[in-house]
Protein backbone atom coordinates (compact mmCIF):
# COMPACT_ATOMS: atom_id res chain seq x y z
CA UNK A 1 0.00 0.00 0.00
CA UNK A 2 1.01 3.86 -0.80
CA UNK A 3 2.23 5.47 1.79
CA UNK A 4 0.46 8.71 0.58
CA UNK A 5 -2.25 8.24 -1.56
CA UNK A 6 -3.70 11.13 -3.58
CA UNK A 7 -7.10 10.42 -5.33
CA UNK A 8 -9.09 12.66 -7.64
CA UNK A 9 -8.47 15.50 -5.48
CA UNK A 10 -9.96 18.67 -7.07
CA UNK A 11 -9.58 22.22 -5.16
CA UNK A 12 -10.70 25.88 -6.31
CA UNK A 13 -9.79 29.24 -5.01
CA UNK A 14 -13.34 31.05 -5.98
CA UNK A 15 -14.06 30.38 -9.58
CA UNK A 16 -10.36 29.52 -10.47
CA UNK A 17 -9.82 25.41 -10.17
CA UNK A 18 -6.24 25.02 -9.76
CA UNK A 19 -6.55 21.00 -9.17
CA UNK A 20 -8.81 19.25 -11.41
CA UNK A 21 -8.74 15.60 -10.21
CA UNK A 22 -5.10 14.59 -9.09
CA UNK A 23 -4.35 10.95 -8.52
CA UNK A 24 -0.88 9.91 -7.24
CA UNK A 25 0.25 7.60 -4.78
CA UNK A 26 3.49 7.48 -3.13
CA UNK A 27 5.58 4.50 -1.77
CA UNK A 28 7.46 4.71 1.61
CA UNK A 29 11.23 5.57 0.80
CA UNK A 30 10.43 7.52 -2.56
CA UNK A 31 11.42 10.46 -3.51
CA UNK A 32 8.47 12.15 -5.27
CA UNK A 33 9.80 15.40 -7.52
CA UNK A 34 6.71 17.32 -8.65
CA UNK A 35 7.65 19.90 -11.60
CA UNK A 36 5.59 21.72 -13.87
CA UNK A 37 4.90 25.42 -14.86
CA UNK A 38 3.81 28.39 -11.98
CA UNK A 39 0.52 28.20 -11.56
CA UNK A 40 0.19 24.21 -12.62
CA UNK A 41 -0.78 23.80 -8.87
CA UNK A 42 2.17 21.75 -7.65
CA UNK A 43 2.36 24.01 -4.72
CA UNK A 44 -1.26 24.19 -3.66
CA UNK A 45 -1.11 20.02 -4.18
CA UNK A 46 1.63 20.00 -1.57
CA UNK A 47 -0.23 22.05 0.62
CA UNK A 48 -2.97 20.01 0.96
CA UNK A 49 -1.13 16.77 2.04
CA UNK A 50 -0.60 18.40 5.23
CA UNK A 51 -4.09 20.54 5.35
CA UNK A 52 -2.62 23.83 4.79
CA UNK A 53 -5.11 24.24 2.15
CA UNK A 54 -8.56 22.48 2.15
CA UNK A 55 -9.77 21.01 -1.00
CA UNK A 56 -13.12 20.37 -1.94
CA UNK A 57 -13.57 16.47 -3.09
CA UNK A 58 -11.24 13.40 -3.41
CA UNK A 59 -9.17 12.18 -0.65
CA UNK A 60 -6.14 12.18 0.60
CA UNK A 61 -4.81 9.66 2.89
CA UNK A 62 -1.02 9.91 4.78
CA UNK A 63 0.06 6.52 6.42
CA UNK A 64 -3.73 6.06 6.60
CA UNK A 65 -4.57 8.82 8.30
CA UNK A 66 -7.44 10.71 5.71
CA UNK A 67 -6.48 14.50 5.44
CA UNK A 68 -9.72 16.35 6.37
CA UNK A 69 -10.71 13.74 8.54
CA UNK A 70 -7.94 13.17 11.38
CA UNK A 71 -6.93 15.93 13.38
CA UNK A 72 -4.99 17.94 11.92
CA UNK A 73 -2.19 18.04 14.62
CA UNK A 74 -1.95 14.09 14.82
CA UNK A 75 -1.61 14.35 10.52
CA UNK A 76 1.26 17.36 11.02
CA UNK A 77 3.14 15.78 13.78
CA UNK A 78 3.65 12.76 10.88
CA UNK A 79 4.08 15.11 7.97
CA UNK A 80 6.82 17.45 7.58
CA UNK A 81 7.21 20.55 5.60
CA UNK A 82 9.90 22.88 4.23
CA UNK A 83 9.29 26.02 2.82
CA UNK A 84 10.70 28.17 -0.38
CA UNK A 85 11.31 31.54 2.30
CA UNK A 86 12.71 29.11 5.19
CA UNK A 87 9.96 30.43 7.57
CA UNK A 88 12.45 30.61 10.66
CA UNK A 89 11.65 32.21 13.93
CA UNK A 90 13.52 35.00 13.95
CA UNK A 91 13.30 35.70 17.38
CA UNK A 92 14.55 32.00 18.54
CA UNK A 93 18.07 30.55 17.79
CA UNK A 94 18.86 27.87 15.02
CA UNK A 95 19.06 25.45 17.76
CA UNK A 96 15.47 27.10 19.81
CA UNK A 97 13.90 26.85 16.48
CA UNK A 98 14.72 23.06 16.21
CA UNK A 99 13.92 22.47 19.40
CA UNK A 100 10.28 24.25 20.03
CA UNK A 101 7.87 21.60 18.22
CA UNK A 102 9.55 18.90 20.15
CA UNK A 103 9.45 20.56 23.68
CA UNK A 104 6.31 22.28 23.20
CA UNK A 105 4.14 19.84 20.64
CA UNK A 106 5.84 16.43 22.00
CA UNK A 107 6.57 17.44 25.13
CA UNK A 108 10.32 16.14 25.31
CA UNK A 109 12.25 17.10 27.89
CA UNK A 110 14.28 20.06 27.30
CA UNK A 111 17.79 18.21 27.39
CA UNK A 112 16.15 15.71 25.73
CA UNK A 113 15.12 18.32 22.86
CA UNK A 114 18.40 19.85 22.93
CA UNK A 115 20.64 16.80 22.42
CA UNK A 116 17.88 16.28 19.19
CA UNK A 117 18.56 19.63 17.95
CA UNK A 118 22.34 19.52 18.24
CA UNK A 119 22.17 16.03 16.61
CA UNK A 120 20.23 17.16 13.77
CA UNK A 121 22.26 21.00 13.07
CA UNK A 122 25.23 18.41 12.94
CA UNK A 123 23.47 15.79 10.81
CA UNK A 124 22.54 19.39 8.13
CA UNK A 125 26.07 20.22 8.88
CA UNK A 126 25.66 23.22 10.96
CA UNK A 127 26.82 22.09 14.60
CA UNK A 128 28.55 25.21 15.02
CA UNK A 129 25.37 27.23 14.50
CA UNK A 130 23.09 25.89 17.68
CA UNK A 131 23.17 29.66 19.37
CA UNK A 132 23.19 31.66 15.86
CA UNK A 133 19.96 33.65 15.15
CA UNK A 134 18.84 33.26 11.41
CA UNK A 135 19.48 36.40 11.10
CA UNK A 136 23.17 35.68 11.12
CA UNK A 137 23.12 32.81 8.51
CA UNK A 138 22.93 32.45 4.99
CA UNK A 139 19.90 31.63 2.77
CA UNK A 140 21.57 27.89 2.27
CA UNK A 141 22.58 27.99 6.08
CA UNK A 142 18.80 28.90 7.43
CA UNK A 143 17.51 26.19 4.82
CA UNK A 144 18.93 23.44 6.34
CA UNK A 145 18.23 24.89 10.09
CA UNK A 146 14.16 24.56 8.59
CA UNK A 147 15.13 21.26 7.66
CA UNK A 148 16.35 19.89 10.68
CA UNK A 149 13.45 21.77 12.39
CA UNK A 150 11.15 19.67 10.17
CA UNK A 151 12.98 16.71 11.02
CA UNK A 152 13.26 17.58 14.67
CA UNK A 153 9.50 16.11 14.65
CA UNK A 154 10.62 12.64 13.06
CA UNK A 155 7.74 12.73 10.31
CA UNK A 156 7.25 9.57 8.25
CA UNK A 157 6.87 12.50 4.84
CA UNK A 158 8.72 15.52 3.93
CA UNK A 159 7.22 17.73 2.05
CA UNK A 160 10.02 20.30 0.48
CA UNK A 161 7.88 23.30 -1.70
CA UNK A 162 10.63 24.61 -3.92
CA UNK A 163 13.29 24.62 -0.82
CA UNK A 164 16.08 26.10 -3.54
CA UNK A 165 14.27 28.53 -5.45
CA UNK A 166 14.74 31.49 -3.22
CA UNK A 167 18.64 30.70 -2.68
CA UNK A 168 22.00 32.33 -4.43
CA UNK A 169 22.86 29.26 -7.20
CA UNK A 170 25.98 29.13 -5.07
CA UNK A 171 23.96 28.04 -2.09
CA UNK A 172 21.32 25.55 -3.51
CA UNK A 173 23.88 22.73 -3.42
CA UNK A 174 24.53 22.52 0.00
CA UNK A 175 20.83 22.04 0.62
CA UNK A 176 19.92 20.00 -2.37
CA UNK A 177 23.13 17.47 -0.34
CA UNK A 178 21.01 17.26 2.05
CA UNK A 179 18.01 16.34 0.71
CA UNK A 180 19.76 13.88 -1.26
CA UNK A 181 21.46 12.01 2.24
CA UNK A 182 18.03 11.59 3.90
CA UNK A 183 17.05 10.32 0.48
CA UNK A 184 19.32 7.57 0.97
CA UNK A 185 18.61 6.78 4.33
CA UNK A 186 15.23 6.17 3.37
CA UNK A 187 12.99 9.14 3.96
CA UNK A 188 9.83 9.47 2.09
CA UNK A 189 10.19 12.87 0.07
CA UNK A 190 7.61 14.98 -1.78
CA UNK A 191 9.39 17.79 -3.55
CA UNK A 192 8.50 20.27 -5.54
CA UNK A 193 11.30 21.82 -7.17
CA UNK A 194 12.77 23.23 -10.57
CA UNK A 195 16.01 21.09 -10.31
CA UNK A 196 15.85 19.33 -12.76
CA UNK A 197 19.02 17.85 -12.36
CA UNK A 198 18.42 16.59 -8.70
CA UNK A 199 14.80 15.35 -10.05
CA UNK A 200 16.33 12.95 -12.63
CA UNK A 201 19.41 11.89 -10.40
CA UNK A 202 17.68 11.80 -6.89
CA UNK A 203 13.66 11.29 -7.62
CA UNK A 204 12.53 7.98 -7.65
CA UNK A 205 9.27 9.11 -9.31
CA UNK A 206 8.77 12.60 -11.61
CA UNK A 207 4.97 13.92 -11.76
CA UNK A 208 5.06 16.86 -14.05
CA UNK A 209 1.97 18.55 -13.54
CA UNK A 210 0.20 20.71 -16.11
CA UNK A 211 -2.90 23.24 -15.99
CA UNK A 212 -3.67 21.53 -12.65
CA UNK A 213 -4.02 17.88 -13.84
CA UNK A 214 -0.82 15.03 -13.70
CA UNK A 215 -0.06 15.11 -17.54
CA UNK A 216 2.63 12.83 -17.33
CA UNK A 217 4.21 10.92 -14.21
CA UNK A 218 7.00 7.81 -14.50
CA UNK A 219 10.50 6.97 -13.76
CA UNK A 220 12.41 10.55 -13.96
CA UNK A 221 15.49 9.23 -16.27
CA UNK A 222 13.14 7.83 -18.43
CA UNK A 223 10.38 10.52 -18.68
CA UNK A 224 13.59 12.82 -18.99
CA UNK A 225 14.73 10.88 -22.08
CA UNK A 226 11.72 10.29 -23.79
CA UNK A 227 8.76 12.55 -22.84
CA UNK A 228 5.48 11.08 -23.82
CA UNK A 229 3.53 14.55 -24.44
CA UNK A 230 4.80 17.66 -26.47
CA UNK A 231 3.91 19.73 -22.90
CA UNK A 232 6.80 17.76 -21.08
CA UNK A 233 8.91 18.09 -23.55
CA UNK A 234 8.41 21.48 -24.18
CA UNK A 235 9.24 21.99 -20.34
CA UNK A 236 11.95 20.08 -19.99
CA UNK A 237 14.11 21.74 -23.10
CA UNK A 238 12.86 24.77 -21.65
CA UNK A 239 14.00 24.58 -18.42
CA UNK A 240 17.61 23.28 -19.25
CA UNK B 1 6.88 94.71 40.32
CA UNK B 2 9.89 91.72 40.84
CA UNK B 3 9.33 88.35 41.92
CA UNK B 4 11.99 86.75 44.30
CA UNK B 5 12.58 83.82 44.01
CA UNK B 6 12.64 81.16 46.97
CA UNK B 7 12.96 77.25 46.19
CA UNK B 8 14.30 76.77 50.13
CA UNK B 9 10.70 77.52 50.64
CA UNK B 10 9.45 73.80 49.24
CA UNK B 11 12.62 72.28 51.58
CA UNK B 12 10.12 71.67 54.70
CA UNK B 13 7.76 69.81 52.28
CA UNK B 14 10.83 67.45 50.27
CA UNK B 15 8.53 64.51 51.78
CA UNK B 16 5.45 65.45 50.34
CA UNK B 17 6.91 65.87 47.00
CA UNK B 18 8.98 62.46 47.54
CA UNK B 19 5.77 60.41 48.27
CA UNK B 20 4.05 62.04 45.40
CA UNK B 21 6.70 60.89 43.00
CA UNK B 22 6.81 57.55 44.60
CA UNK B 23 3.44 57.14 44.38
CA UNK B 24 3.53 58.23 40.35
CA UNK B 25 6.31 55.21 39.97
CA UNK B 26 4.29 52.88 41.91
CA UNK B 27 1.17 53.72 39.63
CA UNK B 28 3.05 53.54 36.59
CA UNK B 29 4.74 50.61 37.12
CA UNK B 30 1.44 48.53 38.70
CA UNK B 31 -1.11 49.97 35.56
CA UNK B 32 1.73 49.36 32.92
CA UNK B 33 2.25 45.70 33.22
CA UNK B 34 -1.43 45.57 34.18
CA UNK B 35 -2.44 47.61 31.45
CA UNK B 36 0.38 45.45 28.59
CA UNK B 37 -1.77 42.62 29.82
CA UNK B 38 -4.90 44.03 28.76
CA UNK B 39 -3.40 44.94 25.96
CA UNK B 40 -1.63 41.44 24.72
CA UNK B 41 -4.95 40.14 25.33
CA UNK B 42 -7.39 42.28 23.20
CA UNK B 43 -4.74 41.89 20.43
CA UNK B 44 -4.85 38.83 20.45
CA UNK B 45 -8.79 38.51 21.03
CA UNK B 46 -8.57 41.23 17.15
CA UNK B 47 -6.73 38.77 15.69
CA UNK B 48 -7.17 35.35 16.65
CA UNK B 49 -10.41 35.05 18.90
CA UNK B 50 -13.34 34.40 17.78
CA UNK B 51 -15.74 36.88 15.42
CA UNK B 52 -18.02 38.62 18.79
CA UNK B 53 -14.68 38.76 21.14
CA UNK B 54 -13.06 41.15 18.22
CA UNK B 55 -15.93 43.23 17.96
CA UNK B 56 -16.35 43.87 21.49
CA UNK B 57 -12.63 44.71 21.67
CA UNK B 58 -12.83 46.92 18.56
CA UNK B 59 -15.35 48.50 20.42
CA UNK B 60 -13.79 49.06 23.52
CA UNK B 61 -10.60 50.41 21.71
CA UNK B 62 -12.58 53.01 19.82
CA UNK B 63 -14.11 53.97 22.88
CA UNK B 64 -11.29 54.61 25.28
CA UNK B 65 -9.37 56.17 22.38
CA UNK B 66 -11.84 58.98 21.28
CA UNK B 67 -12.71 60.02 24.77
CA UNK B 68 -10.24 62.15 27.28
CA UNK B 69 -8.78 60.42 29.83
CA UNK B 70 -10.13 62.94 32.54
CA UNK B 71 -13.89 61.95 31.74
CA UNK B 72 -12.74 58.27 31.81
CA UNK B 73 -11.25 58.42 35.49
CA UNK B 74 -13.88 60.55 36.28
CA UNK B 75 -16.25 58.27 35.04
CA UNK B 76 -14.85 55.21 36.92
CA UNK B 77 -14.40 57.46 40.03
CA UNK B 78 -17.85 59.78 40.49
CA UNK B 79 -20.03 57.40 37.76
CA UNK B 80 -19.51 54.09 38.96
CA UNK B 81 -20.43 54.24 42.51
CA UNK B 82 -24.01 55.00 41.20
CA UNK B 83 -24.43 51.51 40.20
CA UNK B 84 -22.91 50.66 43.23
CA UNK B 85 -19.44 50.23 42.34
CA UNK B 86 -17.50 51.95 45.02
CA UNK B 87 -13.31 52.73 44.93
CA UNK B 88 -10.53 54.28 46.80
CA UNK B 89 -9.20 56.89 44.70
CA UNK B 90 -5.68 54.70 43.93
CA UNK B 91 -7.81 52.00 43.08
CA UNK B 92 -9.52 54.44 40.72
CA UNK B 93 -6.76 55.53 38.88
CA UNK B 94 -5.30 51.97 38.80
CA UNK B 95 -8.07 51.19 36.77
CA UNK B 96 -8.74 54.11 35.06
CA UNK B 97 -5.74 53.96 33.60
CA UNK B 98 -5.03 50.11 33.31
CA UNK B 99 -8.78 50.82 30.76
CA UNK B 100 -6.47 53.13 28.89
CA UNK B 101 -3.34 51.38 28.13
CA UNK B 102 -5.28 48.52 27.14
CA UNK B 103 -7.12 50.15 24.68
CA UNK B 104 -4.06 51.90 23.05
CA UNK B 105 -1.84 48.76 23.94
CA UNK B 106 -4.66 46.43 22.15
CA UNK B 107 -3.75 48.25 18.83
CA UNK B 108 -0.21 48.58 19.44
CA UNK B 109 0.34 44.55 19.65
CA UNK B 110 -2.42 44.15 17.01
CA UNK B 111 -0.21 45.75 15.09
CA UNK B 112 2.92 43.57 15.61
CA UNK B 113 1.10 40.57 15.54
CA UNK B 114 -0.43 41.66 11.43
CA UNK B 115 3.58 42.43 11.24
CA UNK B 116 4.74 38.55 11.36
CA UNK B 117 4.88 37.17 8.27
CA UNK B 118 2.00 34.51 7.30
CA UNK B 119 4.89 32.15 6.29
CA UNK B 120 5.71 31.85 10.25
CA UNK B 121 1.80 30.92 11.17
CA UNK B 122 1.98 28.08 8.35
CA UNK B 123 5.56 26.37 9.58
CA UNK B 124 4.25 26.82 13.00
CA UNK B 125 1.15 24.95 12.02
CA UNK B 126 3.21 22.43 10.01
CA UNK B 127 5.53 21.25 12.70
CA UNK B 128 1.52 20.47 14.52
CA UNK B 129 1.65 23.40 17.16
CA UNK B 130 -1.82 24.42 17.91
CA UNK B 131 -3.08 28.19 17.37
CA UNK B 132 -2.67 29.03 21.14
CA UNK B 133 1.23 27.88 21.21
CA UNK B 134 1.23 29.73 17.75
CA UNK B 135 0.58 32.68 19.28
CA UNK B 136 2.30 32.10 22.65
CA UNK B 137 5.66 31.13 21.00
CA UNK B 138 6.33 32.48 17.66
CA UNK B 139 3.94 35.13 17.23
CA UNK B 140 4.06 37.27 20.61
CA UNK B 141 7.68 37.98 21.00
CA UNK B 142 8.36 38.46 17.53
CA UNK B 143 5.27 41.12 17.61
CA UNK B 144 6.49 42.57 21.01
CA UNK B 145 9.81 42.98 19.19
CA UNK B 146 8.83 44.85 16.18
CA UNK B 147 6.58 47.63 18.26
CA UNK B 148 8.51 47.86 21.19
CA UNK B 149 9.98 51.56 20.56
CA UNK B 150 6.57 52.59 20.10
CA UNK B 151 4.87 50.71 23.53
CA UNK B 152 8.28 52.40 24.97
CA UNK B 153 6.39 55.47 24.13
CA UNK B 154 3.36 54.61 25.32
CA UNK B 155 4.28 53.84 28.80
CA UNK B 156 6.06 57.22 29.22
CA UNK B 157 3.14 58.77 27.61
CA UNK B 158 0.50 57.14 30.17
CA UNK B 159 3.02 57.90 33.11
CA UNK B 160 2.63 61.52 32.12
CA UNK B 161 -1.13 61.62 31.46
CA UNK B 162 -0.76 59.75 35.22
CA UNK B 163 -0.90 63.22 36.70
CA UNK B 164 -4.57 63.81 35.80
CA UNK B 165 -5.45 61.58 38.42
CA UNK B 166 -4.57 64.24 41.27
CA UNK B 167 -8.13 65.96 39.77
CA UNK B 168 -9.48 62.46 42.04
CA UNK B 169 -6.97 63.21 45.00
CA UNK B 170 -4.92 60.36 44.50
CA UNK B 171 -2.14 61.16 45.72
CA UNK B 172 0.77 61.42 43.12
CA UNK B 173 3.63 64.14 42.04
CA UNK B 174 0.71 66.45 41.13
CA UNK B 175 -1.55 66.45 44.23
CA UNK B 176 2.14 67.04 45.90
CA UNK B 177 2.81 69.97 43.86
CA UNK B 178 -0.45 71.72 44.59
CA UNK B 179 -0.81 70.62 47.95
CA UNK B 180 2.28 72.62 48.53
CA UNK B 181 1.52 75.21 46.67
CA UNK B 182 -1.52 75.89 48.28
CA UNK B 183 0.74 75.82 51.95
CA UNK B 184 3.13 78.41 50.51
CA UNK B 185 1.97 79.58 47.39
CA UNK B 186 5.24 79.40 45.65
CA UNK B 187 3.59 77.97 42.67
CA UNK B 188 6.38 79.31 40.09
CA UNK B 189 9.39 77.31 42.39
CA UNK B 190 6.92 73.81 43.17
CA UNK B 191 5.36 73.51 39.41
CA UNK B 192 9.15 74.13 38.25
CA UNK B 193 10.45 71.35 40.32
CA UNK B 194 7.41 69.15 39.81
CA UNK B 195 7.93 69.24 35.78
CA UNK B 196 11.51 68.45 36.43
CA UNK B 197 11.07 65.38 37.82
CA UNK B 198 9.11 64.20 35.65
CA UNK B 199 10.94 65.15 33.11
CA UNK B 200 13.81 63.06 35.00
CA UNK B 201 11.42 60.12 35.68
CA UNK B 202 10.70 60.36 31.88
CA UNK B 203 14.34 60.05 30.93
CA UNK B 204 14.63 57.28 33.59
CA UNK B 205 11.99 55.43 32.11
CA UNK B 206 13.02 55.54 28.55
CA UNK B 207 16.83 54.18 29.45
CA UNK B 208 15.06 51.35 31.43
CA UNK B 209 12.95 50.53 28.78
CA UNK B 210 15.68 50.11 26.74
CA UNK B 211 18.12 48.17 28.83
CA UNK B 212 14.71 46.12 28.88
CA UNK B 213 14.38 46.09 25.24
CA UNK B 214 18.05 44.62 24.93
CA UNK B 215 17.44 42.31 27.52
CA UNK B 216 14.38 40.88 25.94
CA UNK B 217 15.10 40.98 22.38
CA UNK B 218 19.26 41.01 21.81
CA UNK B 219 19.26 40.84 18.66
CA UNK B 220 16.86 43.64 17.78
Amino acid sequence: MSLVDIQDVRKSFGPLEVLKGVSIEIGRGDVAAIIGRSGSGKSTLLRCINGLEEFQSGAISVDGMMVGKTDLRTLRRHVGMVFQQFNLFPHLTAGENVMLAPTVVAKLQKGEARDRAAALLEKVGLAGKFDAYPSQLSGGQQQRVAIARALAMEPTVLLCDEITSALDPELVNEVLRVVEQLASEGMTLILVTHEMRFARDVGTKLIFMHQGRVHEEGAPKTLFAHPQTPELAQFVTGAH
Amino acid sequence: MTYQMSFGDLLPYWDVLARGLLYTIILTVVSTVTGLAVGTAGAWARSFGPKWAGYAVGAYVELIRNTPFIVQLFFVFFGLPAIGVKMTESEAAFLAMVINLGAYSTEIIRAGIQAVPKGHLEAAASLAMSRLETFRYVVLKQAFMKVYPALSSQIVIVMLGSAVVSQISAEDLTYAANFVQSRNFRAFEVYLVAALLYLLLAIAMRALLRGIGRALFPKA
